[in-house]
């Protein structure tokens, strides 16, 4: 009787997070499934009746198409040049936070700080850390104004200014701006989670290394960072996804043009070009390429938990 | 004779080696803070720069040489930026919109987290199995059909779009079911042998003792209201429901070039502050969410 009774109460609790799941998470991944393979499917005409052949046209369409080819080149270049920089500057700071006792606390809240930030508004400080007034673009004889931040402290070392991001600039120096910025986020929380993992290392491998004479180096390639392997790989893996999902720190530099000026788009990504499908109402074309982006994170993650069940100690 | 000299020799070399490791600890030491404040400063570069370019005049802003602290300090860019980005009710709609959805989201989460730690029903762990599998699928595929969906429904800016499809978290359920299991069963049999109702133990035993876990998930998901941008600008972007950073990002669009960048950066400092003060008093419920997720916002 009990037993009964508890079956149907528990129902009545989960009622409310299933119904919403069921219209806006369960529907949506059967309904994503069925837009993408019909060919050329389009929200407006499909509510007018119009009907689709079944088939993989949208994806044959998304991957020929050279708008899309130019978001996942931006896209996959970012994610290799932010995760292996981002979690070595991370590992190291960590490392060295963990060897310190005076200030610890204090450097530590600092370095968690650029995780509280709203990334288009700090987007907009970094756009204007690297903005030039004027342009290199044209005439022999522009004036520069103003550079910025970045320009001046260039100009103080004694090297030539750089257009960064402004009317004019290079694909390479935009790259260099976005994955500065993107760094810059993606530290706070890589460190905090491989100080945790730091912290619970067993004290006992260390005084061993001590006692032994064993040099930093070695205590740091053969104990710390093996120690700290589950971690290195969870930080990688939760890199590798996000960085495939890069969006709104472009929106945050560039605005929603995406790209300096004269070439807007430039710098659009997977999740930029399926909005864009979206809001031109191409739902079959944006479905296909969120499939895809789907299946690039899954085969990432696969290839990632691989390598980490051969290379992850604990 | 040669014995004893031997050993004071040994003591001398002791004492050298000694010396010699302790200037060695001294010099990684210093290595370490150096390292340590260095990027401490590049890390806190771009606030310091948003803070003082924002109290600076125009003309100081577009000096050559940059000033590292305003000459004078024009606080009117403030009233300026709150005027031109309007300010006062971006913060207004994205305060409603995050205190709803908040509210409603930690009932959904409680009650789903009691059912799955506590109640027994068949298909239990398969379901739980299956809500963590949707945690892998990135948010666009579901937003694609969620657009069709809220359009049909007539949804199309209002602030239910806003609240409604994100209501349920698998994540905070899966949090909050960890930290329910940990309470030990004997007092829920207990409170069934009193006669508590299910409701009652939930209200008054269950929720108190997962506090931290509850404040992590409010602040988690009132900064994820206040930093949401691309949901918001596809099905609400007019003026009587735009959330804050959209109203931020529309009303500075030119990022490069000649901009009132004093102006815009005194927006941006406003935008920024609750997060500070958030961050200031909070933190460590941040931290611990936040370690525990791998999710921004």
């Amino acid at each position: 009787m009990v037993d009964s009774k508890q079956q149907w109460k528990a129902w009545i609790y989960l009622a409310p997070a299933i119904l919403l799941l069921l219209v806006f998470t369960v529907w949506p991944i059967i309904n994503t499934v069925r837009m993408a393979f019909l060919e050329g499917y389009r929200g407006l005409e499909a509510v007018g009746g119009q009907s689709y052949s079944f088939g993989f046209g949208n994806f044959e369409k998304v991957i020929h198409y050279h708008k899309f080819l130019n978001c996942l080149k931006t896209t996959v270049l970012l994610c290799v040049l932010t995760v292996p920089i981002s979690t070595f500057l991370a590992l190291i700071i960590a490392v060295a936070l963990n060897n310190i006792k005076f200030l610890q606390k204090g450097l530590q809240t600092i370095f968690f700080l650029p995780y509280v930030t709203n990334s288009i508004a700090i987007g907009m400080v970094f756009a204007a850390m690297f903005n030039i007034v004027g342009s290199f673009y044209g005439t022999e004889n522009e004036i520069i104004a103003t550079a910025g931040i970045i320009n001046n402290v260039i100009e103080f070392f004694g090297g030539e200014p750089v257009n960064w991001i402004n009317y004019g600039s290079t694909y390479t120096a935009n790259i260099i701006v976005m994955t500065v910025y993107i760094v810059w986020n993606a530290l706070p929380f890589k460190i905090l989670i491989l100080l945790g993992g730091l912290q619970s290392i067993n004290k006992q491998y260390y005084d061993a290394a001590k006692i032994d004479g064993t040099p930093r180096r070695r205590v740091f390639t053969r104990i710390t960072v093996p120690l700290l392997s589950p971690m290195l790989a969870y930080v990688i893996i939760t890199g590798f996804i996000s960085g495939f999902k890069e969006y709104s720190s472009i929106v945050g530099i560039f605005g929603e043009g995406m790209g300096p000026a004269d070439d807007p788009g430039r710098l659009n990504t997977i999740v930029g070009f399926i909005y864009d499908a979206l809001s031109t109402n191409s739902q079959g074309r944006a479905s296909a390429a969120a499939l895809i982006l789907f299946g690039i994170i899954l085969v990432v993650t696969l290839i990632n938990t691989q390598v980490s069940k051969k290379r992850v100690h604990y | 004779m040669s014995e004893n000299r031997n050993g004071i020799m040994q003591e001398k070399d002791m004492r050298q080696v000694a010396i010699k490791q302790n200037i060695g600890k001294g010099v990684v030491k210093f290595f370490l803070y150096l390292f340590l404040i260095t990027m401490a400063l590049i890390v806190l570069f771009p606030f310091y720069w948003m803070i003082i370019s924002s109290l600076k005049s125009l003309e100081e802003y577009r000096l050559s040489v940059p000033t590292f602290w305003p000459r004078t300090i024009m606080l009117s860019n403030y009233a300026e930026a709150f005027k031109a980005a309007n300010l006062g009710r971006l913060f207004l709609n994205t305060l409603y919109v995050g205190v709803v959805s908040t509210l409603l989201s930690l009932v959904i989460t409680v009650l789903s987290a009691f059912a799955f730690a506590r109640l027994e029903f068949k298909g239990r762990e398969t379901m739980f199995g299956l809500l963590l599998a949707t945690m892998m699928i990135p948010g666009e595929l579901f937003t694609i059909t969620n657009y069709s969906t809220i359009t049909q429904l007539g949804w199309m800016n209002t602030f239910t779009v806003l609240i409604v499809p994100f209501l349920v978290s698998v994540f905070y359920i899966f949090l909050l079911r960890q930290n329910f299991m940990q309470i030990p069963n004997e007092l829920y049999l207990a409170a069934k042998v009193d006669g508590t109702s299910d409701l009652k133990y939930l209200w008054k035993v269950m929720v108190p003792l997962s506090m931290p876990t509850l404040i992590s998930i409010t602040i988690l998901k009132m900064m994820g209201a206040w930093n949401s941008y691309i949901w918001p600008r596809l099905v609400a972007n007019d003026a009587a429901h735009q959330m804050i950073t959209n109203g931020l990002r529309n009303a500075f669009t030119d990022t490069t070039g000649d901009v009132n960048y004093p102006v815009q950066m005194a927006a941006v400092a406003i935008v920024s502050a609750p997060l500070f003060l958030v961050f200031v008093f909070l933190r460590k419920y941040i931290m611990a969410g936040v370690s525990r997720s791998g999710i921004k916002g």
